[in-house]
């Protein structure tokens, strides 16, 4: 039963991807959201397994490479860390199948499409399930992939697959630190294997590895490359820049893997290593860092675009940011917790955004739209519960998480920490803002659309607003429900050994006007933004000629494209044409076999010159050469 | 005596061009030609799969053997294979056939010809993986290339008389130093045999140089930078199967020989070369994926890819771990399925459009999407993703590394990026995007027999990338035992 969990999702693929032409695009779509759906239930079932039994498994389906003393196996590895990621990646995806029945209704390529989702689904189960570092990096690039399929899915549009490629690479740039944590991981301890590597960690925590001249502790450098893969999947600052592209894609697409899922699965990659992490408090602390940091940039950057599905996807990076720096402080049960409450809230803000720009048909820019609240109510009123959870507005899942995040960052008592839960009091004030600005521009005020009439635009169908409203529970009761489960106090049983904590989590509390002042900031901003983007719409505008160089400087979100663009792709290019061109071409060849053979012809035809037929000129060298062979003889 | 299974390999192909002559047609279709050189090589693949079946993995001794003598006191004629040639003559078995069937598609003027040079470079490529004497080795080993001389310089492209010379000198100046070696080892030790020297070794003092004229001719088939340049400009010129044997069985040739050869007789000064094999094959991976990343013409970039390829296949068998030699078989055996795919589906559409380069194509997907499916497949499998062969190898090989020299491992690993940068900008160009050029609208979708070689090249690629277990046992015990000759040898300077 745990196996077809996982191979569901790939038997529907297969049969979608190579024979959806044949059994036509309504039965691959049943197909896919039904077996899609069977796994998710099947999930649950076991996921309550998990809370209740107790129930751990690691069932071995088959060897994959063995290699000296490299052993992986095809596994499944069933605790309760796996098992909630099984929760969150199979309930998600098949509320997203369902939801692209609707959404993708006029599109020519619909088997290819849930083939694609099916097979996403896949490969992030093989990730979450993996017991062993190498079958999460094929599940790891798996993910990779199928995004990279999903967002150039429209491959007529050149802007999708140049996204498409940007997303692959810049995750390839963490893959590459992450593969060489791997190998470093082989190197130390011979195995790959999680539970034989968390065992021999404690032995070789006071290691030091010589790498270029200095000296680094092995721990604290298989976490900083492990965490460099965490990185690009999960788009944290620096390689970040592919995940607001990746809006390319179809919305669907971007609510299951780059908002519920792929995009936490570094996340879940440090939380499943925290064996290793505990025994690095530098890197955890880096982590804190930049995670903190990536929560800040991306919510400054999200108050000032236009697009409504960058704007969430900015949020995602910011709410991941969150996630990190939960996990840099030593909560990584909280990290979870927020892992497991935004993938509800945050797929539901997608899903109904997606819900929207199918009522615009396809304008997705938020200028555009406005006033139309009372023609969308139950899309209105899902975003706005997915709204409210997002900005942690009280008793709602976001309130419970994000919260705990900032507690424990605080309780941690170091100056990271402190910074920290400063840096996330004001990000969730932004955070807030900024999505207030969205349902107040999207909904509120005048109607700006040029192309369409008002009338024109339409609620969404039913098998749409369906996966919105199951996603719109989650949203409001997966927090009050869940909280005791993942964080509550004293006995931490559920996660069991899943997760390491080398010391207990505080469990003081911190002081009454630290725990009301996010709270009071997040329902103070619900009238700011009102105000702002609703009363007085002149207001922020006069603000944004005011301070042109900031307001530029976020609306070109740092400027990190240009930069990246000069400083690798450009260099590479003329870095490329050079070796090709000079070094290759003139050097090698000119030097090599084109050189030699133009050297020996010029040789030749110098050596035709000596045979020049004129038997004086032959009479004088032998005088030469005899006079020169007696003088010797002589001398001699 | 049992029956000379690997003699019958090697012959049986000559045979069959012995019977190619004696057909008449020599131009156009010439259906009973390509038969009769379809039977041998089909006929060749199953007996080559039969040995495998048969083939003893729990050893690592020769199986096979056979021992004629040839020039009394000096040559014997020897072969035998080991857990390690053995892969590689199922290689060329495997793609020989497939090599045959692309031919109508691309070869048009003097079939006959072409597919006698076709069957007598298979017998040779096998008569090279399974020698067992130097003289042997070096006979089959330069004989190779005449063929593949006469591919290029007559079946060839516009430039075909300048590519083929620059191939034939390139491996030429390599090749002479070799068969001094070669001869120098004889009268050094008084034998070529290969499992006589194994045992009794040469002598310390010569060892470095004999090395470096072993690596002479090796580096420049391998290739390896800088004198890589022969490649790009033989793929480009010759034609399509020309290029798929090159790419997948003939560059095997010399990595074959590294290990065989410069690991197995000269482990000492393999030892002390290894930091310039790593510098060279991390130079090869980084600079040649930037070259190719740049490329306008497909095959050229395919070309240098297999460079940066071969770069990989090179650092994995210096790393003398268990993971980096066994990567790197897997690797060669990956990308003689990869490249030989990637070359073959650039053939499909230079037969239909006679254009290579990347401008003349775009938004092929919509016109033929088939193509467009295995070409992705490929595509994926030349970067290395989990789950086809090409992770397998480059993965293992880079492991390996990172045990022996983690700065080597840190730079090579760089090349895994640009792998999948230049690859997916190809396919990008090609297959995706608005379709532009109005000829495309025209273009048809694979054949039959492409579709059925193409298919034939993704089946290995996928199930070895899952399941590469008769790929590793096969050559396990055969590397253990190198790696732990080796190390003795070493311990014993």
């Amino acid at each position: 039963m745990e196996l077809s969990i996982i191979f569901l999702p790939l038997i529907a693929s297969i049969i979608s991807g190579f024979f959806g032409r044949y059994i036509g695009d309504r039965n691959s779509e049943i197909l896919t959201s039904a077996l899609v759906s069977i796994s998710a239930l099947l999930s649950i079932y076991i996921f309550y397994q998990v809370i209740v039994n107790q129930y751990e498994e690691n069932i071995v389906i088959a060897t994959w490479i063995s290699s000296g003393s490299l052993d992986v196996n095809w596994s499944m590895l069933i605790d309760p860390l796996s098992a909630v990621m099984l929760v969150v990646v199979t309930s998600v995806s098949a509320l997203v199948h369902i939801y692209s029945i609707g959404y993708m209704s006029h599109d020519p390529h619909k088997p290819r499409f849930m083939a694609y989702l099916s097979l996403f689904t896949f490969a992030m189960l093989m990730l979450v399930t993996s017991d062993n570092f190498i079958q999460l990096f094929f599940g790891w690039e798996g993910v990779g992939l199928c995004s990279y399929f999903l967002i150039g899915f429209w491959f007529k549009k050149e802007s999708a697959n140049a996204a498409a490629i940007k997303a692959f690479i810049v995750n390839r740039v963490g893959d590459f630190g992450f593969a060489l944590g791997i190998f470093l991981i082989f190197y130390l301890f011979g195995t790959v294997n999680y539970s034989e590597v968390f065992q021999q960690i404690p032995t070789v925590v006071d290691k030091d590895l010589s790498f270029l001249g200095s000296e680094f502790k092995v721990v604290d450098l298989v976490c900083l490359l492990l965490f460099i893969g965490a990185m690009g999947k999960s788009a944290q600052i620096l390689l970040h820049t592919w995940l607001p592209d990746a809006m390319e894609g179809p919305t669907p697409v971007s609510a299951l893997i780059h908002a519920a899922t792929m995009v936490t699965a570094g996340v879940f990659l440090v939380v499943r290593c925290s064996p290793i992490y505990e025994y690095s408090p530098l890197i955890l602390n880096f982590i804190t860092i930049v995670g903190m940091t990536t929560a800040f940039f991306a919510a400054t950057v999200a108050l000032v675009q236009t697009d409504i599905k960058k704007i969430i996807a900015y949020s995602t990076c910011s709410q991941l940011g969150y996630m990190f720096f939960a996990a840099g402080v030593g909560a990584y049960n909280v990290a979870m917790f927020h892992l497991f409450t935004h993938a509800f809230f945050k797929a539901l803000l997608f899903l109904g955004s997606g819900s929207v720009i199918h009522a615009f048909k396809d304008e997705q820019n938020i200028n555009n739209m406005g006033g139309v609240w009372k023609k969308l109510p139950y899309t209105y009123a899902l975003m706005i519960i997915g709204t409210l959870a997002l900005t942690g507005f009280p008793f709602l899942s976001g309130f419970y998480s994000k919260d705990a995040i900032i507690e424990f960052a605080y309780l941690k008592g170091n100056t990271a920490g402190y910074y920290a839960a400063g840096i996330g009091i004001v990000t969730a004030f932004l955070t807030s803002i900024y999505s207030w600005r969205l349902i107040f521009k999207t909904f509120h005020g005048k109607y700006n659309n040029k192309k369409i009439k008002i009338e024109e635009t339409h609620e969404s169908p039913l098998v749409m607003l369906i996966p919105l409203f199951i996603l719109s529970l989650g949203a409001v009761f997966a927090g009050v429900l869940f909280k005791g489960l993942f964080i509550g106090h004293g006995d931490n049983l559920f996660w069991a050994e899943s997760i390491k904590f080398l010391e207990p989590l505080s469990t003081n509390h911190p002081p009454l006007w630290f725990l009301l002042l996010t709270p009071c900031l997040v329902l103070a901003s619900i009238p700011i933004a009102y105000y702002l983007f609703v009363k007085n719409k002149e207001l922020p505008n006069s603000i944004a000629s005011m301070n042109k160089p900031m307001y530029d400087f976020l609306v070109n979100k740092w400027y990190f494209d240009e930069l990246y663009n000069v400083l690798f792709i450009k260099s590479s290019k003329k870095l490329g044409l050079f070796l090709w061109k000079f070094c290759d071409g003139v050097i090698i060849d000119g030097f090599g076999p084109d050189g030699i053979s133009s050297l020996i012809k010029k040789f030749s035809i110098k050596a035709t010159k000596f045979q020049s037929g004129f038997i004086y000129q032959y009479a004088f060298v032998m005088l030469l050469g005899f006079s020169a062979l007696l003088t010797f003889l002589i001398v001699k | 005596m049992s029956f000379p299974i690997l003699s019958s390999l090697i012959i049986l192909p000559i045979i069959g061009s012995l019977f190619l002559f004696f057909t008449k047609d020599n131009e156009g279709n010439n259906l009973t030609a390509k038969y009769v050189a379809l039977f041998t090589t089909i006929v060749n693949f199953l007996i080559s799969i039969y040995l495998w079946i048969s083939f003893d993995q729990s050893t690592s001794n020769f199986q096979f053997i056979e021992d004629r003598t040839w020039i009394k006191g000096f040559i014997n004629y020897k072969v035998g294979v080991d857990g390690i040639s053995i892969l590689f003559i199922i290689l060329t078995t495997f793609i020989t056939p497939l090599c045959i069937i692309s031919v109508n598609n691309s070869v048009k003027n003097r079939l006959r010809d072409f597919l006698i040079a076709i069957l007598i470079m298979e017998s040779f490529m096998i008569g090279v993986f399974c020698a067992l004497d130097l003289v042997v080795f070096y006979l089959f080993f330069e004989a190779g290339l005449i063929p593949m001389f006469l591919i290029i310089g007559i079946w060839g492209g516009p430039k075909r008389v300048y590519s083929a010379f620059k191939f034939f000198l390139y491996t030429l100046l390599g090749s002479v130093l070799m068969l001094v070696a070669i001869i120098s080892i004889y009268w050094i030790s008084g034998t070529t045999d290969v499992v006589k020297l194994y045992d009794i070794g040469i002598d310390v003092k010569y060892q470095n140089l004999l090395w470096l004229a072993f690596f002479s001719s090796f580096a420049v088939k391998t290739p390896m930078w800088p004198v890589h340049t022969w490649l790009p400009d033989a793929h480009v010129e010759a034609p399509t199967a020309g290029s798929v044997l090159l790419a997948a069985i003939l560059l095997k040739m010399a990595g074959y020989g590294f290990i065989r050869f410069s690991l197995g007789l000269f482990p000492i000064a393999s030892e002390v070369f290894t930091p310039l094999i790593y510098t060279l094959s991390v130079i090869a991976i980084i600079f040649t994926s930037l070259i190719a990343l740049m490329q306008e013409d497909m095959k050229k970039l395919i070309a240098y890819s297999s460079v940066a390829h071969m770069g990989f296949v090179t650092l994995g068998i210096f790393t003398l771990q268990q993971q980096g030699i066994e990567g790197s078989i897997i690797q060669m055996i990956s990308h003689g399925l990869v490249s030989a795919a990637l070359f073959l589906t650039v053939g499909v559409v230079y037969d239909r459009m006679h254009s290579r380069l990347i401008s003349t194509y775009g938004g092929l997907v919509s016109v033929i999407p088939k193509y467009s499916i295995l070409f992705m497949l490929f595509a994926l499998a030349s970067l290395g993703l989990p789950g086809t062969s090409g992770f397998i190898g480059e993965f293992l090989i880079l492991m390996g590394a990172f045990k022996d020299n983690i700065l080597v491992a840190v730079l090579a690993s760089l090349g895994v990026i640009l792998g999948a940068a230049y690859i997916l900008w190809l396919y990008k160009r090609v297959v995706f995007g608005k379709l532009i050029n109005q000829d495309l609208k025209k273009i048809v979708d694979l054949n039959k027999s492409e579709y059925f070689i193409l298919s034939c090249l993704a089946i290995p690629i996928l199930f070895f990338g899952f399941y590469p277990d008769p790929l590793i046992n096969t050559i396990e015990v055969s590397v253990t035992d190198l790696i732990n000759m080796h190390n003795i040898n070493i311990a014993n300077k």
